[in-house]
């Protein structure tokens, strides 16, 4: 409690520690804390209700019949209620489909990229070997260097896969990867996915506080270096490896970088919901068999439909865990 | 690493040495073929033409034709490479006293301070990958608010307040900018989440004794926030600082990278996009390296 009033309205707290008299100066500072919770309460309802707005927005619009869009009398509250959006975004985004391979992607992607990222992590934290500083480094060059830097020469590097050569000598030719899920497993399998130098850093930095006693006893009662891993070092990572794996998850639900450069063939709900507007013209055009165009209101009303549909499973992911979330990270003590 | 009398690495030094190795090695594996390679590749790209064949692609070496293309040839790149670095620094700094400022409200204690931090960090979901891009162009959300504020008869205060203070004459150009930044606090409150998280982490680092000695002292809460609380989580500013940078430079949504992947996906001009970003890259490098540099020699660290 002790930083409580370190923001809002110092000036009276001055003030009210400079009056002896004991009964005056509880009541003034009863009237600070009121005056302050008030002042918190409007400042923090204000931006929570300017982060939750949109979201809102997207609700009562994705319920609204088109000539609701045009009505000038309707904002807020759909005046004929329809669910007819959610069923055509869901037909062109070709949801059901799309969201079976996103989520069977981003679960194993996911796993795939803290298991990894935890070895890794651990290795770092843990041991000292020659040349550890300058690997670490690369863990740092990794989180700043952007994808798109490298993306060039990773496309033509899937495009003509070759391990040193040996697959060129045995069949004459390089294999064409792209299009394929494979390139990107073997990224994530080598730490080089999405954001995965962060993770590394993360949890890095998470098993450098255990005290070395932890493990040395481990040692004297006889496990070995993987028992000491596993039993003892893994249970108490626990927090921020699942703060990792939401990440991980989230943010490979949503990517569109990877997802349009890796996965381009297989349909997944990031791609489809950034081609959604697109999508809505081609599936009219063959519905009605004649050359239009969509208005920019009804697709932007998709739009808001088809966000809200991707949106929707990662909400309800992060309100069962976002406690453990935000309480692990805030808890990690990030330090440079 | 310790040596022992004759100056060898003892056994078990070196056998713990190698199990860091083998705890590392598929980062190793994984930044030598998927990093090192295609990084000193697409710098190869950068100074030569890229022609594909069937099974297999040549480079032919064309000196700096490139660069030359990009800066001088290219209408779009120079000036978004500008407009990007501006709203960048301008983005950054305010995204940093933005997170210091919520971090320090959500870590007294209140009331259903628990949702108000789960709604805070929503934005990391809500402000990642495609959702961000095509959050910026629809138009009938923007019309919804739009109408809302035209309800209001254009009375916010931030509008009369820029009206006093343009009558007023002080300084116009530098209240612009704190007024434009004002009208797209959306946009920070956005890409703060994990600056928030982070700062929050650092502020319960600090121990409650320090500001008990410091009002013991005679500090009111004003001045223990700049001699306690400033200090103690200034490490933190320069970690979020390089964190708002980079993911600033790789937000999906911004220009030059854009341009990049359009050149590269639809001209096929492997040469000219690499190019580019390349050069993007080193700008933003030096900038950080310059920058986190200037800050680092302010931070004071708490041993």
């Amino acid at each position: 409690m002790s930083n409580t009033a370190v923001m809002s309205a110092p000036a009276e707290t001055g003030r009210a520690q400079a009056k002896p008299k004991m009964s005056v100066y509880k009541r003034r500072k009863l009237m600070t804390q009121a005056a302050i919770s008030i002042c918190r309460f409007i400042l923090l309802f204000g931006l929570c209700f300017m982060i939750i707005q949109p979201i809102l927005n997207k609700i009562s619009v994705s319920f609204m019949t088109e000539e609701d869009l045009y009505d000038p009398v309707v904002v807020n509250i759909p005046a004929h209620f329809t669910t007819e959006n959610y069923t055509l975004s869901a037909e062109i985004m070709s949801y059901k489909e799309a969201f079976k391979n996103s989520m069977i992607i981003s679960l194993t992607i996911a796993i795939l990229q803290v298991s990894v990222c935890t070895l890794v992590g651990y290795g770092l934290a843990r041991y000292d070997f020659p040349l550890k500083n300058l690997l670490f480094g690369c863990v740092l060059l990794m989180i700043v260097v952007p994808p798109q830097v490298i993306s060039t020469s990773l496309y033509l590097h899937f495009r003509f896969f070759d391990i040193f050569g040996l697959i060129k000598l045995i069949t004459g030719n390089a294999i064409n990867l792209r299009g394929s899920v494979l390139p990107y497993y073997m990224m994530s399998a080598g730490c080089m996915g999405l954001k995965n130098g962060l993770y590394i850093y993360l949890i890095r930095q998470f098993f450098r506080n255990i005290p070395k006693e932890l493990e040395e006893a481990a040692y004297v009662d006889g496990c070995g270096t993987l028992k000491t891993f596993i039993i003892i070092m893994l249970p108490d990572a626990k927090p921020i490896l699942t703060s990792c794996f939401l990440f991980a998850f989230v943010w490979q639900w949503t990517d569109g970088l990877y997802s349009s450069m890796f996965l381009g063939t297989t349909k997944l709900v990031s791609t489809s919901l950034s081609r959604i507007v697109d999508s809505l013209g081609a599936f009219i055009m063959r519905e009605l068999g004649i050359q239009t165009s969509v208005s920019v209101a009804y697709s932007n009303c998709i739009l808001s439909t088809g966000t809200l549909m991707i949106i929707l499973p990662l909400i309800i992911l992060y309100l069962f865990a976002q406690r453990g979330f935000v309480e692990s990270l805030a808890q990690s003590g990030i330090k440079m | 690493m310790k040596k022992n009398l004759n100056g060898k690495v003892s056994g078990l030094e070196k056998r713990r040495a190698w199990t860091g190795v083998l705890f590392c090695s598929p980062f190793i594996i994984g930044f030598i073929l998927f990093m090192i390679k295609p990084m000193f590749q697409s710098f190869m790209m950068t100074f030569c033409e890229v022609q594909v064949g069937a099974g297999k692609f040549d480079l032919v070496f064309t000196g700096l034709t490139n660069l030359n293309k990009a800066f001088r040839v290219d209408p779009d790149f120079s000036r978004f490479l500008l407009e990007g670095f501006a709203r960048m620094i301008v983005y950054s700094l305010a995204i940093m006293v933005f997170s210091f400022f919520v971090a320090l409200v959500l870590n007294q204690e209140f009331h259903g301070r628990a949702l108000v931090r789960a709604i805070f960090f929503l934005p990391v979901i809500l402000s990642s990958g495609v959702i961000l891009g095509l959050e910026t162009n629809n138009s009938v959300i923007a019309m919804i608010q739009a109408d809302i504020s035209d309800s209001m008869q254009g009375v916010s205060i931030t509008v009369v307040l820029e009206d006093i203070l343009k009558t007023a004459g002080v300084g116009v150009r530098a209240y612009e900018q704190v007024f434009t930044l004002i009208d797209n606090i959306y946009d920070i409150a956005l890409a703060s989440g994990i600056q928030i998280i982070v700062m929050l982490s650092g502020l319960q680092t600090i121990p409650k004794s320090m500001y008990e000695a410091a009002s013991i002292e005679g500090c009111t809460a004003w001045e223990s926030l700049w001699k306690v609380t400033f200090p103690m989580v200034s490490s933190i500013f320069l970690v979020n600082w390089v964190y708002t940078i980079v993911d600033f430079s790789m937000r999906t949504d911004n220009d030059v990278m854009s341009k990049v992947s359009d050149i590269m996906v639809q001209n096929l001009n492997y040469g000219l996009a690499s190019a580019m970003a390349w050069s993007y890259f080193v700008i933003t490098i030096a900038f950080l390296a310059l920058s986190s540099f200037i800050i680092s020699r302010r931070v004071y660290y708490y041993e």
